[in-house]
């Protein structure tokens, strides 16, 4: 006997703009705003079909002001709404740092708990398509860095749609960053995972949990949007070899889930972790550390990392592909660290 | 006519020289991105904003300045760069990725840097502002008479840094002239949705500069404006704005699906096509058929070299990507 599974196949885009069109419709104080988020639905698909749906008073085209429409989430966010901003490319951040570093991520705290600000800041994170120093970048650790914002960043449709949700109605700010290359559009990379199983009843992803993608018992790598999906693949390549590697998607920066981290390596006794981020002072950083500190006597190996090498994203093909990690990186340092 | 002809001639050229180098690039852009387009994939990989259609605000002021005379432009930056004399060959180079590109391959299309002739652009939009705002402070320090002119887009003039920087130049008198190409659109989004304001110009007035607004993407009226400004910016007398009602032929980027405006909307601009206008100015004023495809043969093979010349560089070898983070040199 066969059953039937019907599996619901959802571009990372589509699955975003799903959740956030349920949401809408959930809740009349959830609305969008940002740069070419109505008739063009997000530079990156993220607002897919909004505008048509619900309208310009809900899903409002922005001026290139990003300080003024961030910062107006904010104050509009103290006043019960539930915004959520598209600032299209993370690399833009640098216009309208104050608003999300200095108000987004503090006036809870500044107030004593009193003022809440529920709302989404979704930003478009990555490269790998020589978009160069300014289009390309990750900035994972930048914005987990600041203490007051949720930072997520999901890899798969599925969690897409489930984390955005929690996202919208989590009572703190959020910074919801999606991959580019994960979301799945027909102008980038067509990659299997960018497309997944949604179901199109409403559901939740907890933000701070991270996913056991796949299990193993001789290595422990980490790794987050694009980099846990080349590990992934790196497993797969590495167990024809006979080295069953397991992997985290961490999905959730703030919080992290420690715990799903510590247990994979007082099992596996061998860690690499993978980040398209800078290297220094960054996620690998954190999560080195985190072992070190509560697992260092479980280790059988150092520690790895793998990160972008301290140097701005360069254009030229050649020289990304030099410097951001992929499979065959991963598979060389998981071969280095069980040979250990 | 109030121009001079060597002027006009020039400005014809290189607006032509613009046209085909852009032309080009639609072609070559598209190699390697067929059956499927990808925009990571071909010759020519990453984002591409072309600007057919806004040659008279590059040409207009560019028949101004002089070497010393500082650029600044938007991620839209191919005709201010050959306007302003940016080494074609090291431009097309950098653009395809090369080690011979002006900047080795790292900067890409958005990011010409060419120190020769004081030309750079970059990506994130407006920044160009407070750093042309910078190089007027530079030649005002230094006792010279140079100018420094910003090239931005009418979706631009609602950031911050444009604000800003005009207060700045304002109040301490820079010799900085900016330039808003208001070719209707920031990606999809309309001029009247975005700016509270019909005309950039009018928000001179808030900075107690000259503002001036052209119309009809009029490359003669674009020089006549600029004239009086950068004349009056090498006497000390201030900053000014200029805005240009232009033209965008092509999509925002290359692959844009243009799903918010017309079909017609763009025909009905070619009608009016400044490189036809000035030529029949040209002709008017008695320049000969020959003389005028000399120009043209001259753009196209200057056009053309450039092409050859970033096709056959090589690209960079993998390891100098850790290199140029730091000056190891003034250590
Ligand atoms: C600070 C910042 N915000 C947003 C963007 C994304 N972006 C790139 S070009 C563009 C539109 C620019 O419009 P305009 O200034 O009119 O120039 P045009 O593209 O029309 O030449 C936008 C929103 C960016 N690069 N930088
Ligand atoms: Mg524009």
């Amino acid at each position: 006997m066969s059953t039937v599974v019907h599996r619901r196949l959802l571009t990372g885009n589509k699955a975003m703009a799903e959740a956030i069109a349920q949401e809408m419709e959930r809740d009349e104080n959830v609305f969008v705003m940002g740069e070419d988020v109505g008739a063009y639905g997000g530079i990156f698909g993220s607002a897919e079909g909004l505008h048509q749906r619900f309208g310009a008073e809900r899903v409002r085209d922005t001026p290139i002001s990003e300080t003024a429409f961030i910062g107006a989430a904010i104050g509009a966010a103290a006043e019960g709404m539930r915004p959520i901003v598209e600032l299209m490319f993370v690399d833009f951040f640098g216009v309208c740092m104050d608003q999300i570093y200095n108000h987004m991520a503090k006036i809870h705290y500044m107030s004593g708990g009193n003022v809440k600000l529920p709302m989404v800041l979704m930003t478009a994170v990555g490269g790998g398509y020589s978009d160069a120093a300014q289009h390309s970048q990750t900035l994972y650790a930048t914005f987990a860095h600041m203490p007051g914002l949720k930072v997520v960043a999901p890899a798969t449709p599925y969690d897409l749609k489930g984390m955005m949700v929690s996202a919208i109605r989590d009572d703190n700010p959020v910074i919801f960053m999606f991959h580019k290359t994960l979301q799945g559009l027909g102008w980038m990379d067509q990659l299997d995972y960018s497309v997944g199983h949604v179901p199109e009843e409403e559901y939740t992803v907890p933000l701070g949990k991270a996913n056991v993608v796949r299990e193993g018992k001789d290595v422990t790598i980490v790794g987050i949007q694009m980099t846990m999906h080349h590990a992934v693949e790196a497993a797969n390549q590495l167990a024809v070899e006979g080295i069953e590697a397991e992997v985290i998607d961490l999905r959730s920066l703030v919080p992290l889930d420690k715990e799903t981290i510590l247990n994979s390596v007082r099992k596996t006794h061998r860690l690499l972790v993978v980040d398209e981020d800078y290297r220094s002072y960054g996620m690998t950083a954190e999560i080195a550390a985190i072992v070190a500190e509560e697992a260092l006597y479980d280790l059988e190996a150092p520690i790895l990392r793998l990160a972008v090498p301290d140097v701005p994203i360069p254009y030229s093909r050649p020289l990304e592909q030099a410097i951001v990690p992929g499979v065959k990186e991963i598979r060389e340092a998981v071969e280095q660290l069980v040979r250990h | 006519m109030s121009i001079p002809l060597e002027k006009l001639k020039w400005m014809y050229e290189t607006m032509v020289k613009i046209r085909l180098y852009e032309e080009t690039m639609v072609q070559v852009y598209m190699e390697g991105k067929n059956p499927v387009f990808n925009i990571g994939a071909g010759t020519v990989p990453g984002e591409m904003h072309l600007a057919a259609g806004q040659e008279p605000a590059a040409v207009g002021i560019g028949a101004h300045l002089r070497k010393e005379d500082t650029v600044t432009a938007s991620h839209r930056p191919h005709h201010n760069a050959i306007a302003k004399g940016v080494d074609l060959n090291r431009m097309t180079a950098e653009i395809f990725g090369k080690e011979t590109g002006l900047g080795k391959g790292k900067g890409g299309h958005m990011h010409l840097f060419d120190t020769d002739v004081k030309f750079s652009c970059g990506g994130i939009v407006a920044a160009g502002v407070p750093h042309a705002v910078g190089a007027a402070l530079a030649a005002k320090m230094k006792g010279k008479d140079w100018v420094a002119v910003a090239f931005i887009g009418e979706g631009a003039a609602n950031a911050g840094a444009f604000h800003e920087s005009l207060n700045l130049a304002a109040v301490w008198k820079l010799p900085l002239i900016v330039v808003v190409e208001d070719n209707s659109y920031g990606i999809s989004v309309p001029k009247a949705v975005s700016t509270a304001v019909p005309f950039n110009a009018e928000r001179a007035s808030a900075y107690g500069i000259a503002g001036f607004y052209v119309r009809n993407n009029d490359p003669v009226e674009m020089y006549r404006v600029s004239e009086d400004a950068v004349k009056r910016a090498r006497l000390g007398e201030g900053p000014a704005l200029i805005e240009i009602e232009t033209y965008r032929y092509l999509g925002h980027f290359q692959g844009d699906p243009e799903v918010y405006r017309g079909i017609d909307e763009v025909p009905a601009l070619r009608e009016k096509d400044p490189i036809v206008r000035v030529k029949s100015l040209l002709v008017e004023e008695g320049v000969s058929q020959g003389e005028l495809n000399a120009m043209e043969t001259r753009a196209r093979s200057a056009v053309d070299e450039a092409y050859q010349f970033a096709r056959e560089s090589a690209y960079p070898q993998p390891g100098a990507a850790l290199e140029d983070v730091f000056d190891l040199a003034a250590q």
